[in-house]
This record gives C-alpha cells, structure tokens and sequence, in this order.
C-alpha cells in the first residue's frame, strides 16, 4: 500500500502557493453572482395576469446575475395583509412588496426612500396623478413606487342601451372613442335624474353602501365632489360642514333610486347585479365587463365603460393604486431598485396591462394610451376612456385629502358608507354627524 | 443537642421499600414528560408565545413605539362601537349556544331510540353540518342570503312573502349569523349527549319505572343529573368556542350593516389587520379573556364540587 508522506515544509510551501493562487487569481462571475432577491407580487385574479411580471423579472434576473425568487399572494382573505402586518413585524421576508393602496404610509418608517427611482420613472413616463403622489410620499420622500399591476379605476360602467332608452343619455356619444370626452353635462345631478328614470324603468342603478372597497370608493368620491370630506388635509375633522350635509343630502335623494339591499352588498354584489342584466350603471373597473363577455355576452356588448359625473367641486375619479416598496430589511437594495426600474418601463408596463386584458392602471400621465384599452371589444373602444387617456377627471381616493394615517381608519371603517345607511334608515342628519365626529376622533390617536 | 435523628429500624425497613417503587415510577414520570414534551413545546409556541405577544402589544400605541400601558382599554371603554361590539358578541354567543345546546339535547334522544343500524346512518348524516369546514358552508349560507339573488326569498316569494333583508338589516343579519352558528355547531352537541345517554344505566330507568314515574319525572330525576357534567362541559367548551368565532360573521356580513353583527374577533381582525392598529386589535381580542375566565372559573367550580360530592 502506498502511503504519501507529507512533511511539514513541504505542506507550508504548497498551502502558501495554493493562498497566492487563489488570492491572485481574476474573479469569475457566477451565476448569481449580484446575490439575491425575494419578491412578493400580488397574485392577480386574470388568468395570465401573472406571466407578464414573472418573464419581466426573470429575465432581469439572468441579465443582471441575481437570483430572483416570487411568490404571488393573494388578496382573498387579506392573505396580502396578513403577510405584510407579519414581514413588518419580524423585520424579515421579502425584499420587495407589493402594497395595497394604504400601506405604504402604514409602514413608512420600514421603507426604503426611493426619490431616485421615482426621479427616473417620471422624467420618463410623466407625472403621476394626485392620488399617487398623496400616497407613496411621507415626509418630503417617495417611499414606494406606483404598480401599475392590480391598480385600477372604479368609475361608471353603463349600459348602453337602458341609458339611452330610460334616462335619454348616451353614453358613447359623451365618451367616444377615440375622442376626447363631450361629457359637460355629465354632472351628479344628471346621474340623479338617470337614477330615477332606470330605477322607474325596471333597471336601478348598481350603487352599493355595504363596507368593501368598491361601495366605499364611489361615496367617499361623491362626497369630495361636494367638497364633503370628513378631515382636511392638516388633520382637522370637518364633518359638520356645509359639504358634508350636502353630500348627504344627495344620497337621500340618490337612496330611494337604488336596489333596497344595498346596504349588504359587498364587491361581488354591484358585478352580479350588472352581469344578470338588472342593473344601468354600476362603478367598477372592467372585471365586470369581462366576466360579462364569457358569462353574458349580450351583457358585455351593451357595456361602456366611462368617467365620473362632475360635482359642485368638480369631476374625480375613485383610483385605487397598488405600490412596489422596498423592505428597510432587504439585504439587496440596489438590485431592488433596478427591478423596480425596469418592471415600471414603458414597454414593460404595457405588457403587463396587456397580460390583465387591460384591468391595470398605469399612474404615469404619458402610460394611458396603450392599444390595449382601445381595441378592447364589444363594443369596440369600451375600453377607451378607462385610463383617463384625456385627464377630463382628477384621480382621487376615498378619504383623501385626510392624512393617511387617519384616512386609512375612514377608508377600512367605511364611515362614508356607514352615514349614509344611518341617514337613509331614518337617523336624524346632524345626530349621524356627530356619531361620525365621535368615530373620527377616535382614528386621530398616533 | 443532637443534629441526628436516628431512625428506627421498622421505619428504615419501610423507607428502603419505598425508594424501590419510587425510582421505577420516578422513570415512569420522566418517560411521561419526555413523550408529552412535544406537545409542550408546541403548545408553548403555537398558544404561549402568541398570547404573550399579543399582550405585549396591547400595550403599545398606534405606531409600535411606545409603551402605553393600559391606554389602549380606556380608549376602547370610551368608544360607543365596542360596547355595542361586547353587547353583540354576548347576544351571539349566549343565543347560540343555548339554542345548540337544545337542539342538540333534543336530536340526540331522537337518535338514542332509533334502533342500531339506522341509527349509525343518522348519526352520520346529522354530523355533515358540523365536519364540512365552516368557511365552505357559509360561502354556501352567503348564496342563500345573497341580498340579491337569495334562495331563500324566491321560495318566500313564491308564497307571496319577502324579500326578507337577511344580511342587509341589523335584526335579520344577527339572525342570520347566530342560525348558520347554531347550524354548525348543533351536532357536536348532539354527539356529546348521544355519548352521554349511553352511558346513563339501564336498570335506573327500569327502577324509575316500577316507581311510577313518567316521562318528565324519568327526564328530570334520571336524565338530566346523569347528563349534568357534560352539559355543563359542552356548553363551557363551545361558548368559548363561539365568543372566538371568526368565520361566519366575516364571510357573512363582514360585521355590517352599520357594524351590527361584529363580534370580538372579526372587529379586532377589522381594526387590526384593515385598519392597520394592530395594538388596538389586540386589545379588543384580549378583552375576551376575563370574560371567558369568569365563566369558566364558574362551571368548573361546579363541575369540581358536584365530582366531590358524588
């Protein structure tokens, strides 16, 4: 047997060769050679609607050498929530988040700045709307940047046919494809009068007051129209104001047009009511015309899909934006941010609005004129008008312009909502006002 | 004085003895906790830790930072809202289980006296509402409801009656939460007393009989004292069950309309986790735990001196 004897010079003169060797030898670039990086996406309810982000992201990955891991969560349950209430609290999980409308300022202080993200992105793509910029800053910095990925508008979405023959309006004549809007006379009083004609028709306007999202959205918008908001913009709570009781005194009117369940509906219920053929109008983004184009195509045919009416303040549209933000935890910052760069790239953006059949909203002033929303059919161009392509209506979201640490509590309380089904059931107005007052003052705590 | 003692011999005979029989049972006892530290540890992390933490928590302000000690129950004992909150979260519970203890009560004697192959075929059938996952059958109760298109006010409808407002009215909709409750949970009950009359003897209702009592006098002298300390276990066991309850009311009516139907859990999840005060939502899920002390402190003393008195 041959045994190899090793004596103690010989082992330090080859240990010191081999140390110089690796020490001098040039470095050479792995596979993942930049380190890794987590994302947590939110799992979009279009089939596809997925494959976009995912091509994106990983060929960014092979590009850049980092090892990019998703996980698409989900929004049933809150599942989304519950996972960033637990990355927050064990300062660990993904490096970057996909934040529903409110969180980013939720969990400002745990996010990284990304003021030079968001100075690339706007010197390329264009402003970014009100609503945005209300919610992805704090504290004089960006701390998120604008998904266009499950961000969407809720505003009307009629039938073509019951509002021309019920209440004499049509609506693509007011929104016509292609062209910008002749919608002047589209005003909240209007809508009033449209009400009662296709609730006397047979055909009530889907408008919900329960306490999910989509019922919350279109009231606090009406209310802001009014100038009803419930807090200003430096915090104070301006409930008892002229606004306000005007606001109120729209939807008593407005209440006795609408189905007499509404205030059980949730976001399923306004879809449901417009998809079975009953309802004239309803606010929601395009998912209701594309359930209708497989479920009802006779439904979906009849549908256009249009801007706000105007109030006394003027004309907004209720945006609900999803944002990326970076984790303060992530041990990947730069390359989070370049992903972030190229997941918000024109070209990009447009393949994933593609991939959503058109339901996401870029927030981006020069990313409304995409061809997906224009070819969308039937009828062609019902899409048209969705992003806003002509800015005829200002952005808004419900509760703004309340800080958003107490505008989140008025939002996810539906306070909105709730004063009118108090009114509406017979509470006396200024009894409604102070209830809300009192609940207000509640959500000021820090 | 001596520091000894010295033993006499019987004693030190008898000592001897017992530390032969202490030391196997000794080994059996740290066999036992060996085999049962699992379940100890992950009860200490799966129950424990989160129940400290959320403590911890309650006593944290809005934005985490700061110890307030108390200061999130006083905000809460001057909010209107979860007075209400408590008011319906006793309603419910209380409601409920009364009714699934009742109900339960009544179907398990149906069931006692069906004769032996039928009656395991009930027993199953009468099971399903209480095994199928709950967040499965209230989607199902939600499309009964559907304040639109509810099943059960086209069959109204065709008598000429409703629509009826079940999740869109304040009474309607805790109603209808505490009946999909009841639904639910009725059979556990009924398979506890099923349990409960088999084990009562025979030969005391034969001896009732040659008394001369009657039904109610063999149901209120025999039954009941021999079903008492499950009764009062089963109603312990799904009160607590009940008052946590979750499911039902958030897939239902999500605690609308107006916040009428919020219970304990759904309104803490709502503040918590929504609304983003997650130290106020836990706040509101702890004050659960001294009621539910109170009354299971009270049962069990019952249950405890009824064991020493028999």
């Amino acid at each position: 047997m041959l045994r190899a004897r090793i004596s103690r010079r010989s082992l330090l003169s080859k240990t010191a060769l081999a140390s110089t060797a690796l020490v001098a030898a040039p470095y050479v670039r792995g596979a993942h050679a930049a380190g890794s990086l987590s994302i947590g996406f939110w799992d979009h309810w279009v089939p596809g609607g997925n494959d976009a982000s995912r091509k994106i992201v990983q060929e960014w990955g092979e590009k850049n050498k980092v090892n990019v891991s998703i996980d698409y969560i989900t929004s049933q349950g809150q599942k989304n929530l519950l996972t960033i209430a637990a990355e927050a609290q064990a300062e660990s999980g993904h490096d970057i988040f996909a934040f529903p409308t409110w969180m980013p300022h939720e969990h400002s202080d745990q996010l990284v700045p990304v003021d030079d993200v968001m100075a690339d992105l706007i010197k390329a793509n264009g402003n970014v709307n009100p609503t945005v910029e209300y919610l992805a800053r704090a504290d004089g910095h960006w701390i998120a940047v604008p998904a266009s990925v499950g961000s969407q508008m809720k505003g009307p979405c009629s039938r073509i046919d019951l509002m021309k023959q019920l209440a004499n309006i049509d609506v693509q004549e007011m929104y016509p494809a292609g062209s910008p809007p002749k919608a002047d006379a589209w005003t909240l009083e209007t809508m009033l009068k449209a009400a009662e004609a296709c609730h006397k028709g047979g055909h009530p306007f889907g408008i919900g007051l329960g306490i999910t999202a989509d019922n919350v959205d279109t009231a606090g918008i009406i209310f802001h129209a009014f100038g009803g908001d419930l807090v200003d913009d430096k915090g104070n709570i301006t409930v008892k104001t002229d606004g306000v009781r005007a606001a109120m005194e729209y939807y008593r009117k407005l209440t006795q047009w609408l189905p007499p369940d509404v205030p059980a509906w949730d976001d399923s219920s306004n879809n449901k009511n417009l998809i079975s053929g009953k309802a004239a109008l309803i606010m929601n983004p395009p998912s209701a015309w594309a359930v209708a184009k497989r479920d009802a195509p006779q439904v979906a045919e009849q549908l256009w899909t249009h801007g706000m009416p105007a109030g006394p303040k003027g004309r907004f549209g209720p945006f609900l934006p999803y944002f990326w933000g970076i984790w303060k935890f992530s041990k990947n910052v730069a390359a989070a941010k370049d992903v972030l760069r190229t997941l918000s790239q024109r070209d990009n953006v447009e393949k994933m609005v593609v991939a959503s059949g058109g339901y996401d909203l870029p927030s981006y002033e020069k990313l409304t004129d995409f061809k997906v929303w224009a070819e969308a059919e039937p009828p062609k161009g019902t899409l048209f008008h969705y992003p806003n392509p002509y800015h005829h209506q200002i952005q808004w979201v419900s509760a703004q312009p309340a800080p958003p640490k107490v505008a989140v509590q008025i939002y996810t309380q539906a306070v909105h909502t709730k004063m009118v089904v108090r009114f509406m059931k017979g509470e006396k107005l200024e009894d409604t006002l102070a209830w809300a007052e009192g609940e207000i003052e509640g959500y000021m705590r820090t | 004085m001596a520091d000894v003692v010295l033993q006499p011999p019987v004693t030190r005979a008898l000592a001897r003895v017992g530390a032969r029989r202490r030391g196997p049972l000794r080994r059996k006892s740290i066999i036992a906790f060996l085999m049962t530290l699992p379940l100890i540890l992950l009860i200490a992390v799966l129950v424990v830790y989160p129940a400290l933490y959320s403590i911890h928590l309650a006593t944290l302000n809005k934005s985490m930072k700061s110890f307030v000690g108390l200061g999130n129950f006083a905000f809460l004992f001057k909010r209107e809202t979860f007075w209400m909150v408590v008011r319906q979260s006793c309603l419910f519970a209380i409601t409920a289980v009364i009714f699934k203890a009742l109900i339960g009560f009544i179907v398990a004697h149906f069931v006692h006296n069906v004769p032996g192959r039928q009656q395991r075929k009930w027993r199953g059938m009468l099971l399903v509402p209480w095994v199928i996952p709950p967040a499965m059958s209230c989607l199902a109760w939600l499309w009964l409801f559907d304040p639109s298109y509810s099943a059960f006010n086209w069959i109204l409808a065709q008598f000429g009656i409703g629509p009826v407002p079940w999740t869109g009215d304040a009474n309607w909709g805790r109603f209808s939460v505490i009946l999909v409750n009841i639904w639910i949970g009725s059979p556990f009950f009924m398979i506890m007393y099923l349990a409960a009359l088999k084990s009562v003897p025979e030969q005391l209702y034969e001896a009732a009989e040659i008394d001369g009592a009657n039904w109610w006098q063999r149901m209120r002298y025999v039954t009941l004292p021999m079903m008492r300390n499950i009764i009062a276990i089963t109603a312990l066991f799904s009160l607590i069950v009940t008052f946590a309850n979750f499911d039902i009311v958030r897939i239902l009516t999500a605690g609308g309309p107006i916040d009428r139907t919020h219970v304990f859990a759904t309104w803490a999840f709502w503040l918590g986790i929504q609304g983003g005060d997650i130290p106020l939502g836990a706040s509101v899920s702890l004050f659960m735990v001294p009621i539910l002390t109170v009354v299971a402190v009270f049962i069990l003393r019952d249950i405890n001196r009824r064991g020493n008195e028999a």
